[in-house]
């Protein structure tokens, strides 16, 4: 029974694809600047959140739950402006950015996982402080004086019309984000690592009496899920924006949850769902700029939340995805 | 000496306020199996954890192959060829067999999982052994006894010499479990020894070559199958002669009390659980519920007490037919309940029992007056319920969960008891207590059929619905396979529609 409906979904799924393309090139037909620059947006819209949904996902395929991704994105990108103008290099500050997110996860596992304080409210602390210490320490003078990353051409893959733009000529960071989707995605189901993550997030139990270290797996994880999304600070401040500003990640650590759900907790999926969330962010920006209807601009800045109120509702409907069975619970041995 | 291949020497083993395990020595020799009998709470789980290396023993030590050895935890025992089948299995319900059983001790190639080379490992293990399974069926589809089937192939792929096996027939069909039991015995051909903890009494005989009997945790009695019998080994467990079957008259049904018809209920996932069952329950008889666990008993059970809605069908009680109706009202009708979870919906852990003696009646006279309880009344109650139905507590003012669960038990069914009662739910209501408190309920069942109640009762003990029951209707899959006499139910008959199998 389960292999017909899976059958059925991936048909759906490639009726949608083809639905999608065939869109986009009668658009692209119609309007190809506004087109490009609409799907442009999108890919750049997405990688944060692609970035943001990893991070949750190996989290919750652990067994934990991380709603502190906002306040990792914030504080990463504080660390990674703060030391890339610091040092006069981006590519220091993308350090700093990683390795701020990796301290953060580990803070995240040390309360969730090894102080076992409820989920919800070490992910919480995480970005309350967050908010708290950029606002204190931002100093407003500093700048980046050599500007952000700047886009990369892929040699002649560049030059095609639509997709050149599109894709194949971006910033590293969102070549880097492209190239994590498929590590993580064979990490996760593929590696030894990855079949031992699912175990602890599904039945820790199991795992602990085949001699899997449940705490250790789970500290581990967090922490390196912490690290992608001090990534997606370091992408926030060096290559979407170029400078930080107060609570700039703007809600989007929480969509990327939102993003994470849909996805399936898969990066394919999530990257998928990224795209979408991010074209109706790209959407907004475009309606703002040409303002070909008139609908005030605060209603137009909703458009990204709206819909994702809608989808998870919708989502949530549907119900076809089973979260993990020990999401949110904290291991006790024995 | 050498040839012991799993045993303890002398092994203690001390929980705040309980000696779990005194001096227990124990061993299992080369292709053997031990049975280890005891009643709950008589040291068998803290025992085998000790062997597997959950626990470290406080005195003595554990012997693997002739050798001591001090276990730092299951990996170790694992590595050392102990494999253990837990009762609550072990299993990742969403994951493929072959990767539950390659779980913790992966083949690799090129820094990946090598799937291809641990399914084909899994096939060759399951024809060597004779135990075939499908290794790409996702493990939550399959059956319980194919469940089984995993954890001990998942022992054998770890090179297990020693397989533990704790309480494993609990959840099967009386077939399934023989053919374990089966299974079990060829294993042993290959010089795999096994341990096999158990409290029911007909396994022991059946497959034992060593019997080891716990009580209190100590070693009270060691045999074989050929010098015991049944009821020498229940007077082992208990420490005194016990009636194993309890003697009844013939009923002499009345009126239909509960009438069942065509009621369709959904489980907590929104599963069909029940699918238009329809059946009655007499006056002064006793309708047994047999089937193996999760074929509907729990949700038929909710259903009848009130606790679940119905999806459709209609139910009467006495004269009155009603679809919904709240706990209460059902109560007032003269249904006591026994519930099968007994923390959950039996007591109230932190109350007293005197608040819990009256859980079910504290609102009306004598026990409150305008909406205050009187202490005194509740007090004599309580003293009564604990004075008649035999409850070991120190006083009736300490909360319910300092109570044993056979205790707890008898508290239980003497609240329920104390009303005269039309109709009586009694769903698993000996389960988890010694054989002493075992007897004692059974009698009090009994008692309250003769005085005219209507019995309903759902065990997954087959012996217990044996033994009691009037009539027995079989739940297999949500639906009632058979009504059957209990003067013409055995076993094997009630056993196969247990299985869903009807000729």
């Amino acid at each position: 029974m389960g292999q017909v409906v899976k059958l059925q979904q991936k048909r759906l799924l490639y009726m949608g694809l083809i639905a999608v393309l065939v869109l986009i090139w009668f658009f692209y037909r119609a309007n190809g600047p506004q087109t490009t620059a609409v799907l442009a947006g999108t890919v750049r819209a997405a990688t944060l959140l692609a970035l943001g949904a990893m991070c949750g996902m190996i989290g919750e395929r652990s067994g934990v739950v991380n709603i502190g991704i906002e306040g990792q994105f914030l504080l990463s990108a504080f660390a990674a402006f703060t030391i890339a103008s610091m040092t006069g290099s981006l590519f220091m500050g993308t350090i700093a950015g990683v390795g701020m997110g990796l301290l953060m996860g580990w803070v995240l596992a040390g309360m969730a996982v090894g102080l076992k304080v409820d989920q919800i409210i070490a992910g919480t602390v995480l970005n309350i402080s967050a908010l708290g210490l950029t606002s204190f320490f931002y100093d407003r003078s500093r700048s980046l004086g050599m500007g952000k990353y700047t886009n990369i051409d892929l040699g002649p893959l560049a030059d095609l019309p639509l997709v050149g733009t599109v894709l194949f000529s971006r910033p590293p960071l969102t070549y880097l984000t492209m190239a994590l989707l498929v590590v993580v995605h064979i990490a996760l189901f593929r590696s030894v690592w990855g079949m031992r993550t699912r175990a602890i997030g599904e039945h820790p139990g199991a795992a602990d009496t085949v001699g899997i270290d449940v705490i250790k797996l789970r500290y581990f994880n967090v922490t390196i899920a912490g690290g992608l999304a001090g990534l997606g600070g370091a992408y926030l401040a060096l290559e979407a924006v170029g400078t930080f500003s107060r609570a700039m990640s703007g809600g989007r650590g929480f969509l990327a949850l939102a993003v994470m759900i849909f996805g399936r907790r898969t990066p394919f999926g999530a990257y998928a769902a990224a795209l979408f969330f991010g074209f109706t962010t790209a959407l907004q920006n475009q309606f703002q700029l040409n303002s070909t209807f008139d609908i005030p601009p605060q209603f137009v800045g909703m458009l990204p939340f709206v819909v994702t109120i809608v989808v998870v509702a919708l989502s949530g409907l549907i119900g076809s995805m089973r979260d993990p069975a020990a999401l949110g619970q904290t291991y006790e041995k024995g | 000496m050498s040839d012991i291949l799993l045993g303890a020497r002398n092994v203690s083993k001390r929980f705040p306020g309980v000696l779990a395990n005194n001096d227990v020595s124990v061993h299992l020799e080369k292709g053997r199996i031990l049975a280890l009998l005891g009643e709950n709470g008589a040291g068998k789980s803290t025992l085998v954890n000790i062997l597997f290396g959950m626990y470290r023993p406080d005195e003595g030590h554990v012997i693997i192959k002739g050798e001591k050895v001090d276990l730092r935890g299951p990996d170790d025992a694992i590595s050392r060829g102990i494999g253990m089948v837990h009762q609550h299995f072990q299993l990742v319900p969403p994951m493929r067999v072959v990767e539950n059983i390659v779980l913790g001790a992966e083949p690799i190639r090129r820094g990946l999982v090598d799937i291809a080379e641990a399914r084909r490992r899994v096939v060759e293990l399951s024809q060597g052994y004779g135990l075939e399974i499908d290794p790409d069926a996702v493990v939550e589809d399959l059956p319980v006894g194919m469940q089984q089937r995993v954890e001990i192939l998942k022992a054998l792929y770890r090179n297990a010499d020693v397989l533990i096996m704790d309480e494993p027939t609990g959840v099967l069909t009386p077939q399934e479990a023989d053919h374990l039991l089966g299974v079990l015995r060829e294993l042993t051909q290959t010089g795999l020894g096994v341990v096999f903890i158990t409290h029911k009494l007909r396994e022991v005989l059946a497959v034992a070559d060593d019997i080891v009997v716990l009580r209190n945790g100590e070693v009270v009695g060691q045999t074989t199958p050929d010098e015991t019998t049944e009821s020498g080994l229940a007077e082992m467990m208990v420490g005194r002669s016990v009636v194993l079957r309890v003697e009844k008259s013939v009923a002499e049904p009345g009126d239909v009390v509960l009438k069942v018809d065509k009621l369709s209920v959904e489980d907590d996932r929104g599963q069909v659980a029940l699918n238009e069952v329809s059946f009655e329950v007499r006056e002064g008889e006793i309708l047994g519920v047999a089937g193996v666990e999760g074929n509907g008993q729990r949700e038929l059970v909710e259903a009848v007490t009130g606790l679940r809605d119905l999806s459709s069908g209609a139910m009467k009680i006495g004269a009155d037919e009603f679809t919904t109706g709240s706990v209460r009202q059902i109560s007032e009708k003269g249904v006591a309940h026994i519930p099968e979870d007994r923390e959950k919906h039996g007591v109230i852990g932190v109350y007293s029992l005197d608040e819990n003696s009256v859980l079910n009646r504290y609102h009306r006279k004598p026990f409150s007056i305008r909406g205050l309880l009187r202490r005194d009344v509740i007090k004599r109650h309580a003293e009564g319920v604990v004075e008649e139905f035999d409850v070991r507590t120190p006083s009736t003012s300490v909360p319910v969960s300092s109570l044993s669960g056979g205790n707890k038990q008898k508290l239980i069914v003497g609240r329920e008891f104390s009303d005269d009662i039309k109709l009586l739910i009694a769903a698993q209501p000996t389960r988890g207590i010694d054989i002493g408190a075992i007897e004692f309920i059974h009698r009090r069942i009994l008692e309250q059929r003769d005085k005219g109640a209507a019995v309903l009762l759902v065990s997954a003990e087959l012996d217990e619905i044996l033994g009691l029951s009037d009539r027995i209707a079989v739940l297999y899959d949500g639906q009632i396979m058979d009504v059957v006499d209990a003067q013409e139910a055995n076993r094997e008959k009630i056993g196969l529609l247990m299985a869903g199998i009807t000729d």
